[in-house]
């Protein structure tokens, strides 16, 4: 076995050697490259966590925004219906305000017709019977030749038309 | 591969032979083929880890398998030592990519070309202990750096009964010492146990082929063919485990020495 044969003869270069291979991978691979690679490697990996959990803020973000969002929409709406309603009510109470008002006018104006109306059917009235017993009068003259006094005509015309 | 007079000797392959001969304060640093091996695995390495430099945002093809490999190691320490084996990581993750690659490159094809012989620089004891000491070494300079005398509390389990206080220390102080033999005894004898038997299916292969008698290469070769491509694809497993047990022990010593149990 040349490992166990050689071995005295070859210690001392074996070990020389393998010292400076050995030293120049620890030292320049090992303390050199590694670190550089692994720091990529780092960089890399929190490059993916920062952007993930920036991904992940705008998204919470954009759902608080659809939400107040909403919440704004829905008070707004509130609004305009309070104001829509206020309107409804203070048109409504203006338009029964002035019906009320014109329903008066009319109402007077009514009351006054039906006084006049009154008045004049009273005039006519009167006139009438005066007319009749005036007529009633003349008839009863012509036909019995009979003298009637304007006072028992009136009441006989006022009894006759009292009955009808 | 092939030795004298058509013998194959699976134990040859191991065989370090100098380069470029080179000598520092009387010892003998010649550059040699396991040298060789071990600046190929850290150019192939450095390849590797360049071609994930690119730093994109969204990683391409080889980016992602750096970053598969990094992130691998970085779970394997985390999990098992917790945040603060942050610090360890490099080291871990040397160990575990120089052993994957050393052993990959000892299962590269390159002996198709004639002369050239690949090696497994981690199927020599000398590396595997060196590796083996410096994970030791580590769990020993954090473990007195962070706990001073109190790091011997380590051989004390929690709930150890009182009778039991001479005997379980002991146990565990022998476990703990035993940690650097059984790291480096573990990586050599699995590549090596692998490449001889892989060298000897080989032999039988070619010395089928060779033999005088028809029937031989049928009832030898084909056989053992057929069981190397299994026994290959095996052993490219084992490597990819063995570097892994050994990252994953490095990074369990590290927990006791950083957390005490």
């Amino acid at each position: 076995m040349p490992q166990i044969a050689q071995i005295l003869e070859t210690y001392a270069s074996q070990f020389f050697w393998l010292l400076i291979v050995f030293g120049l991978i620890y030292f320049t691979i090992g303390k050199g490259m590694l670190p550089k690679i692994e720091a990529n490697m780092d960089a890399r990996d929190r490059k993916i966590a920062d952007d993930l959990a920036a991904a992940e803020r705008a998204r919470a973000e954009a759902d608080n925004l659809g939400d107040s969002g909403e919440a704004d929409l829905a008070a707004a709406r509130l609004v305009a219906q309070g104001k829509a309603n206020e309107a409804k009510a203070k048109a409504a109470k203006d338009a029964e305000q002035r019906l009320a008002k014109a329903d008066a006018e009319v109402g007077a104006k009514l009351a006054a017709a039906e006084a006049d109306l009154a008045k004049a059917s009273a005039a006519a009235m009167a006139s009438i019977e005066s007319v009749a017993a005036e007529a009633a009068a003349d008839i009863v003259a012509k036909v019995s030749g009979a003298k009637v006094s304007a006072a028992q005509a009136a009441s006989a015309v006022k009894a006759v038309m009292a009955n009808g | 591969m092939a030795g004298e007079s058509g013998k194959i000797d699976p134990m040859h392959q191991f065989q370090i032979e100098p380069l470029a001969p080179l000598n520092i304060g009387g010892y003998d640093v010649s550059f040699t083929n396991s040298s060789l091996f071990m600046m190929i695995v850290l150019g192939a390495l450095w390849l590797f880890m360049w071609g994930g430099m690119k730093r994109d945002l969204v990683p391409g093809r080889w980016q992602m398998a750096v970053e598969g490999v990094t992130g691998f190691v970085n779970n394997m320490v985390s999990s098992s030592v917790g945040p603060e084996g942050k610090k360890y990581v490099p080291l871990v993750f040397s160990l575990f990519m120089f052993i994957l690659m050393a052993n990959f490159m000892g299962m590269m094809p390159f002996g198709i070309v004639p002369g050239v012989h690949p090696f497994t620089v981690t199927s020599h004891l000398t590396v595997t202990a060196v590796l083996a000491v410096l994970s030791f070494g580590t769990v020993l300079v954090v473990g007195f750096w962070r706990h001073g005398l109190h790091f011997f509390s380590l051989f004390v389990p929690h709930g150890t009964p009182w009778w039991l206080l001479w005997l379980i220390p002991l146990i565990e102080l022998f476990s703990f010492l035993i940690r650097p033999f059984s790291l480096a005894l573990r990586l050599f004898v699995a590549m090596t146990a692998g490449h001889v038997l892989m060298k000897v299916l080989a032999g039988f292969v070619i010395n089928g082929l060779n033999a005088q008698a028809a029937w031989v290469p049928l009832v030898v070769s084909i056989p053992s063919f057929i069981l190397m491509i299994g026994i290959t694809l095996l052993e490219l497993l084992v490597c990819a485990i063995q570097a892994y047990v050994f990252a994953l022990l490095t990074s369990l010593y590290i927990n006791d020495a950083v957390n005490l149990h």
